[in-house]
């Protein structure tokens, strides 16, 4: 099981974000976790300059904007 | 991992699209962009003598402003947001915070107050970018610089002032932002406030900072103009319905609120207004698009340029939802300081523009 992070303070692309994490997990078949991360101190520590920002297992694969749907499968299923 | 970053990048790409496809699109569409934007007073004029009212009564001067000036916004903007999502995508956050650690005052505060225009920023991701910026070593002054310049200088105001004032408001504009944004900073970094801090800021930056970096993409010129559909979209979604509730809101001042009431209140005469625009702008908080055709209504009928110029920076710059999420970096204290550093400019930039035009 992944545990997928995503950082942001709440506004409606860290919503999609999450969401975009889920739907590529359930198209891949994948067990995720995923936990939204909204308080600014922990945002700015995991080095999340830009939101939304997405960590699997800890490391940082994407920071600003929506990501593509087609890279975040590609980062869950590696 | 950007091995794996590169690879995708092939794959994901629709292959049944060249990247030649994409430039002749984008060259196609800025041709027909162009024809389109010159046959506008037609287009208006036309649209005008549809409905029918007397062309020159009140109601016929603001079916036609209305009539010509949506459609030229709105394709300004879409031309220009595109290209700037373009540019933009030559710069990230991450590489503005490497271009300016350890940066000193002064060239630092020019350097930051560009870069604030280039780097792709949002207001919801203001605290973690400040706490990104100071914890890595650039200076509070310079990151100041960064975070008044992103907002106020943006594309979506130089386009409307460009398009309903003239080029050289707009222009005029830029420069005045940029300069309140390097001089603002400067001076916040030259009164040393990093006390002033919220206390957990501060651990972060006196700690090991530089949390993890993710490995830069190389993006394609597609990828590029990808980012400039995206920005178009993103930005027309948020701002459409207030270019058109402004301009029709401009439409009508322009048709009907009579002139020598502007020229009263907001004339150049009243040395008042300047001061009195920065107040009522602070608790204001709406974007650009909202506030600019209401500005060119008024420039039309009297009121003076320093005086709507200053309004609408206050507007933009210093808003008190704003305020509220700094909070959560920011002292109080810091942000008092920071409201008259700015507002003292902006105050500035009415006087001096009242002044000259």
């Amino acid at each position: 099981m992944k545990s997928v992070k995503v950082y942001g303070p709440g506004c409606k692309r860290c919503e999609t974000t999450a969401e975009m994490v889920r739907e590529a997990a359930a198209k891949l078949g994948l067990e995720v976790e995923v936990e939204k991360v909204t308080d600014p101190k922990s945002i700015a520590m995991a080095g999340v300059m830009s939101t939304p920002g997405i960590s699997i297992d800890g490391k940082l694969v994407h920071a600003g904007g929506l990501p593509e749907a087609g890279k975040l499968e590609g980062w869950l299923a590696s | 991992m950007s091995d794996i970053l590169h690879h995708e990048h092939h794959n994901e790409r629709p292959s049944h699209r060249p990247d030649w496809l994409w430039h002749l699109g984008v060259a196609g569409f800025v041709a027909v962009w162009w024809v389109v934007y010159h046959q506008l007073i037609p287009f208006s004029e036309w649209i005008t003598s549809l409905v029918p009212v007397e062309r020159h009564s009140h109601t016929g001067e603001a079916i036609a402003f209305f009539f010509y000036d949506v459609p030229k916004v709105m394709m300004l903007l879409t031309l220009i947001v595109f290209a700037m999502g373009v540019v933009r995508s030559f710069f990230s956050p991450e590489k503005t915070r490497a271009l300016l650690s350890g940066k000193r005052e002064g060239v630092g505060n020019v350097l930051s107050a560009g870069l604030g225009v280039l780097t792709p920023f949002c207001s919801c991701s203001a605290v973690p970018l400040f706490i990104g910026f100071v914890s890595a070593g650039v200076p509070l002054g310079v990151t100041f610089s960064f975070l008044i310049a992103a907002p106020m200088v943006n594309e979506v105001a130089l386009v409307l002032l460009f398009g309903l004032v003239g080029w050289q408001v707009a222009l005029t504009y830029l420069a005045f932002g940029l300069g309140i944004a390097i001089v603002a900073g400067f001076i916040i970094g030259k009164l040393k406030l990093e006390g002033w801090l919220q206390d957990w800021v501060r651990e972060i930056h006196s700690g090991a900072g530089g949390a993890e970096l993710i490995e830069g993409e190389r993006l394609t010129m597609v990828d590029r103009y990808k980012l400039g559909i995206e920005a178009v979209k993103e930005i027309f979604g948020k701002v459409w319905i207030w270019i058109i509730l402004g301009i029709a809101m401009g439409a009508l001042i322009h048709g009907y609120v009579p002139e020598d009431l502007m020229v009263r209140i907001m004339g150049a005469e009243a040395w008042w207004s300047v001061p009195a625009a920065v107040v009522m702008g602070i608790p204001m908080y709406t974007n650009a698009a909202g506030v600019i055709p209401i500005v060119e209504a008024l420039l039309g009928k009297g009121a003076a340029l320093g005086t709507v110029l200053a309004f609408m920076m206050s507007v933009i710059a210093l808003s008190l939802p704003e305020m509220i999420i700094l909070k959560q970096v920011l002292t109080l204290r810091l942000i008092a300081v920071f409201i008259g550093v700015v507002g003292s400019g902006i105050l500035a930039v009415g006087f001096l523009f009242n002044l000259i035009f």
